[in-house]
């Protein structure tokens, strides 16, 4: 078997609402490599953030599977899924999430706490991660007394707490100016080459192309087209 | 095989140690004062509502016993009954206890929805159901705790004050202190109980939700 981080065979995702069945994936099948940097890109209602969740194990899928490193998701039990949750995956939101009663470090430690690190080996590892994005100074802020660009630092940082092996961001420059989600993506970036982590964003950002490995467009619950890197150089080469 | 394979790679131990569940407990509640200390009256009125009922009680019981019959005589209109707490005290006892339990788990309830997004984000780090339960059963054990120990206090003094006027002086001498204690005792353990009932429900129902079902709900 390739390294494969991530592997979907014919997921679907019914919601029912009311007496009707929506369909918000139709059957996606995709296989991601260990290290890749992925934009999932698609109109809003096309099933990106489903897919996410399905990829994050934070929803079911209604039929199909999603594997992990190799694990089949819908075999877990609730203490695996959280295991996988905390030590596997670290999970980037538009709307940052951090939990408002936390400072920066706490926010960061609190995946630590559930992986059974003590104090000072997570305070350490926090800090670390904390300067690493650029927030050594702000380790003791709240939420509330950062920016948007500074809160989606800390959630990288969050992200990056027990050494994953994906993260997911949905739509991590949303609610960010040019400039900032610039810096967010570039993080990311770095992120990404560093630890070679997989990253796997949801995104309509175009921005987040220059960086992406491979682009995936979702189009009505269905994987539209994949596009490499070098085919969307080659692209934006003709069209100049 | 393929299951000893996967054994091997994921493993299901996730830990919250008591000591960091009291700690991030007790924070929201500092956090959000204003609202903590309105979950917490109401578990105070009920508490010093039933405290100062028994207390009461035993202190006429009490003194009964120390002035004699005349006592009795002078405090019948106001005392129906000669032994212990009368029917229609428990009755009203139990209403007001009642009603402060449907107070919390409106409190509850109000203070779960609102945080669906942080629970949801508690369980994408890998939080257990079972985690996200203790937080708000440990957040509201402190509020009933806290609730009960001020209503228990306030409640036994205005009874001691309020029987001072009836019985002078006298009553020190003859003060039942260690049903009294007793009284303040149980009643804490009552408003931390009914506190941690209250906020079982809406407890339990938030952390079973899938996280991005949590996430999704705006609130």
């Amino acid at each position: 078997m390739a390294d494969l981080t991530v592997k979907t065979e014919g997921v679907i995702k019914e919601y029912r609402m009311g007496n009707n069945v929506l369909q918000a994936l139709k059957g996606i099948d995709i296989e991601i490599e260990r290290g890749e940097y992925i934009s999932l890109m698609g109109p809003s209602g096309s099933g990106k953030t489903t897919l996410f969740n399905m990829i994050g194990a934070l929803d079911r899928a209604t039929a199909g599977k999603v594997y992990i490193d190799g694990q089949d998701m819908s075999r877990l039990d609730q203490h695996q899924v959280a295991w996988l949750r905390c030590n596997k995956i670290g999970y980037i939101f538009q709307s940052f999430n951090l939990l408002p009663v936390m400072t920066a470090l706490e926010n960061v430690t609190l995946p630590m706490i559930f992986a059974g690190l003590s104090v000072k080996e997570r305070n350490e590892k926090g800090a670390k991660l904390l300067e690493r994005v650029g927030l050594g100074e702000r380790l003791h802020h709240k939420p509330d007394e950062l920016s948007g660009g500074q809160r989606q630092r800390v959630a990288i940082a969050r992200a990056l707490a027990n050494g994953p092996s994906i993260i997911l961001a949905d739509e991590p420059t949303g609610n960010l100016d040019m400039k900032t989600g610039h810096d967010i993506i570039n993080l990311l970036k770095e992120m990404n080459r560093e630890n070679n982590v997989t990253v796997i964003s949801a995104t309509h950002d175009l921005k987040m192309i220059d960086v992406s490995d491979r682009i995936i467009y979702i189009r009505d619950g269905l994987v539209e087209r994949i596009r490499s890197r070098d085919e969307i150089d080659m692209r934006v080469g003709a069209i100049h | 095989m393929a299951r000893e394979a996967q054994s091997e790679q994921i493993q299901r131990q996730i830990k919250l140690p008591f000591g960091e569940a009291v700690r991030i407990s007790f924070q929201s509640l500092k956090i959000r004062f204003g609202r903590s200390i309105i979950t917490t009256s109401g578990i105070l009125l009920g508490i010093a509502f039933f405290v100062s009922v028994m207390v009461n009680s035993q202190i006429t019981m009490t003194m009964k016993e120390a002035m004699g019959q005349d006592a009795i005589d002078v405090f019948a209109s106001e005392q129906e009954t000669t032994e212990g707490v009368s029917a229609q005290e428990i009755w009203l006892v139990t209403m007001s206890l009642i009603v402060c339990v449907v107070g919390i788990a409106n409190a509850m309830l109000m203070a779960v929805t609102e945080r669906f997004r942080e629970i949801g984000t508690m369980k994408c780090l890998g939080a257990l159901d079972r985690f996200v339960v203790e937080l708000f059963l440990l957040e509201s054990g402190f509020q009933g705790l806290a609730g009960a120990v001020v209503g228990a206090l306030l409640g036994t003094l205005f009874t001691v004050l309020f029987n001072l006027k009836n019985y002078g002086l006298d009553l020190f001498w003859n003060f039942p202190l260690w049903q009294t204690l007793a009284i303040i005792g149980v009643a804490c353990i009552i408003g931390m109980l009914l506190a941690v009932i209250g906020a079982a429900g809406p407890a339990y129902q938030a952390a079973k939700m899938p996280p991005a079902e949590a996430m999704r709900v705006e609130v």
